[in-house]
């Protein structure tokens, strides 16, 4: 199911959070005691560094979205769930928010191991700013929902790890927040479990209330969000839906490899020397150029001119997706055990799938080139926009032809009627 | 519970936009402190317990423990000092002396030293969820505050025993040197709970502060000995300027009887009306020390 997406109109003006020109310096300090401040007065500017997490950051949220940010490590995503949980403050800049806030941070924040589950669960359902009261109403669902069971009056220091993050997560799900800020907890435990959050999320996103989650699992977060916001050093560098984040989050990827690449591989204006370009990707379906709808059963070829600049091993490979970055079928050169030329000139490499039939729908297909190793050399992501044509009977990831019959059963059942006879 | 999609919306829109983190102005800052604090009361309840119950949680004697530590330090006291040194002599019904002045102690002791880690010692708490930050300090003073009580009844019940329970007009000082400790190590707790975060020598700067006020307080020699030696002095008036001192002196003043009643041990005069002083400052420094941890907070997260 996908979650609702634009906010009603009447809630465009009204955000629920409203972040402007947030930015936070930290201040690094390398000595702490008293005799290390005092030994190294003269020189205490030079211990310091600084380093900007956020930078001018602006972005507000609406009620009942649910908005992903993402970046990699370092790019400032914790700390502005930090400024907009108010656990830390921004050194310019403000941040509003409206409604009932819960921070799940980090699950069992404030478990003391000593005291019961039940002790626990009180304790951090205040922490979480519910009252004694609007507990007891709640916590049989909370031990229901943990299925911790019996062990709610054993003191959490002998729970499994398991249990202490379920308990820890029954609690966060039942405190009846409007805004529900989560950093990389969204699905603990088993999977019978993360199940059950997954199906407790969505209901919360029927239910109108306002998620920002952080997250690296750009599957989890391109299914669950229907906003995405990529930060990068600090900056957002995308606000936009859940499919042109994913884009654009990987295009941040691409940049820093680049940034890192030893300076012999790049040119003059920082680009990478190509070693092997991708020229040109062309779909054929039953040996013609693609076009229109694709029928199931076709043989599709992908034909890809690269040319080899450089020597040395390479490998290539496509892969074929969802628009937003679910990956249904992957294949590369080394998969047909097929050396690759490595002189310098210019190939056709033809990519043959007989019979496909992939289920109804549109894909983007992907193509690259790279090192054994895995360094990038080239990659297409866009090659082509394919459709195959809608499944009459099914759904799914492929499709098939097939029929459905109804006959009476060759098994002897006695029918209920058939006992008065 | 289960509000549907548009009146959820429809609910939250309808409330105010509010500032995350505010930093305002001294006074108004104060009132918000304050209200942060008050919703949150029914957690710093559950802290408060959380420490008692979790402290005394494994041990067979359980809340027992409490009691073991100033139990001994009484005897040791009333052994060591009252009757090897002969402090008992000329303090009458020493032993009632000793814990009135340990229990009291006791209170500013331990708010100070568990307010001072406080901070610290919830960081797991503080880096993950916003609360008013307050609130750990606070805690600390709560867990204090139930020792005492424990103490304090003790305390009461050796004076019955003793056949010396202090009905008498007397018996006012005590709420009121408990107030001034409450209020001066309650300041004391946010200033050094603070100052902790950025510095972590002050856990052990505060253990020896303790120390040293420790005997600097008329708590286990009576305060005629120190009279006695400088009558009248700046030093008199300077000793007799610590608050510690003068809410040593205003408990025992409400519950050793027997010093109240014997003619040869020396009260200060006006101990009453310095003892109000005392808290009228103590509370200004509340305050300001309330206004340096909100200030100082704002970046506990990173600094933690």
């Amino acid at each position: 199911m996908t979650p609702t997406a634009a906010p009603p109109a009447a809630a465009d003006a009204r955000p629920i959070i409203s972040v402007q020109d947030v930015s936070k310096r930290f201040v690094i300090h390398k000595d702490k005691s008293i005799k290390e401040r005092i030994v190294n007065f003269r020189q205490s500017r030079d211990l310091k560094d600084d380093f900007w997490a956020l930078r001018d950051v602006s972005l507000d949220i609406f009620p009942g979205q649910t908005v992903g940010l993402m970046g990699h490590n370092g790019s400032g995503k914790s700390t502005l769930l930090k400024a907009i949980g108010g656990i830390i403050h921004p050194t310019s800049g403000s941040v509003m928010r409206r409604g009932r806030m819960a921070a799940l941070l980090e699950l069992g924040a404030g478990f003391h191991p000593d005291l019961t589950g039940r002790e626990n669960v009180f304790l951090n359902a205040s922490i979480l700013g519910l009252s004694k009261q609007q507990t007891e109403d709640v916590f049989d669902d909370i031990v229901d929902f943990s299925g911790i069971g019996q062990f709610i009056d054993t003191q959490v220091k002998f729970y499994s790890s398991g249990m202490y993050v379920r308990l820890a997560f029954a609690v966060a799900i039942n405190s009846d927040p409007d805004l529900l800020l989560v950093d990389e907890v969204l699905a603990v435990g088993d999977e019978p479990f993360q199940k059950k959050c997954m199906d407790k999320i969505r209901q919360f996103q029927r239910e109108g209330r306002t998620i920002v989650v952080v997250s690296h699992s750009v599957e989890q977060v391109a299914d669950l969000c229907d906003r995405i916001i990529v930060l990068k050093a600090g900056e957002v560098v995308h606000d936009g839906s859940a499919e042109s984040g994913v884009r654009a989050l990987r295009g941040t990827f691409e940049e820093d490899r680049i940034a890192e690449l030893p300076p012999e591989q790049v040119d003059s204006a920082g680009q990478p020397l190509p070693a092997v370009t991708i020229d040109d990707v062309v779909v054929l379906v039953d040996g013609v150029p693609h076009d229109g709808v694709i029928e199931p059963g076709s043989a599709l070829e992908v034909v890809a001119t690269c040319t080899v600049h450089d020597f040395g091993p390479w490998i290539a490979g496509l892969s074929i997706a969802t628009p937003p970055g679910h990956l249904v079928y992957r294949v590369n050169s080394e998969g047909f055990d097929h050396p690759l030329p490595d002189e310098p000139g210019t190939y056709d490499l033809r990519f043959t799938m007989e019979d496909m039939s992939l289920g109804g729908g549109q894909y983007v297909v992907q193509f690259g080139a790279e090192r054994p190793a895995g360094q990038r050399l080239d990659l297409n992501e866009n090659a082509a926009l394919i459709e195959f044509a809608r499944d009459p009977h099914g759904a799914g990831d492929v499709q098939f032809t097939g029929e459905f019959r109804v006959e009476r059963s060759a098994a002897v059942v006695e029918a209920p009627g058939s006992r008065s006879r | 519970m289960s509000l549907n999609h548009a009146d959820r919306v429809e609910r939250v829109i309808a409330d105010d936009l509010v500032q995350v983190g505010d930093r305002r102005g001294l006074f108004r800052g104060t009132v918000d402190s304050v209200r942060g604090v008050l919703e949150y009361r029914e957690l710093l309840g559950l802290l408060v317990r959380r420490e008692i119950r979790a402290r005394y949680k494994n041990s067979v004697l359980g809340i027992v423990w409490s009691l073991m530590r100033p139990i001994v330090q009484l005897l040791i006291y009333y052994v060591a000092l009252g009757q090897f040194l002969g402090a008992a002599r000329a303090t009458p019904e020493f032993a009632v002396f000793v814990f009135t002045g340990l229990t009291i102690w006791g209170l500013f002791a331990e708010i100070v030293a568990g307010g001072t880690s406080s901070v610290v010692n919830n960081s797991g708490l503080i880096k993950k969820v916003f609360l008013p930050r307050e609130i750990f300090p606070l805690s600390a003073v709560g867990s204090a505050l139930f020792n005492f009580g424990i103490q304090f009844v003790i305390l009461i019940a050796a004076t019955v025993l003793s056949g010396s329970f202090p009905l008498h007009r007397d018996l006012l000082y005590a709420p009121l040197a408990i107030a001034l400790v409450i209020v001066l190590g309650t300041a004391i707790a946010f200033l050094l709970s603070a100052l902790n975060v950025y510095l972590r020598d002050t856990q052990h700067i505060v253990d020896i502060l303790v120390l040293v006020l420790f005997w600097a307080s008329p708590i286990v020699y009576n305060f005629t000995f120190v009279h006695d030696r400088l009558v009248g002095t700046f030093a008199e008036s300077l000793y007799l300027a610590n608050p510690l001192t003068l809410a040593t002196l205003g408990m025992q003043k409400a519950i050793w009887l027997a010093g109240t009643e014997d003619p040869t041990i020396y009260w200060p005069p006006h101990l009453g009306l310095r003892l109000l002083i005392a808290l009228a400052i103590s509370l200004v420094l509340l305050w300001i020390c309330q206004r340096v941890f909100s200030r100082l907070q704002s970046n506990f997260a990173q600094e933690l």
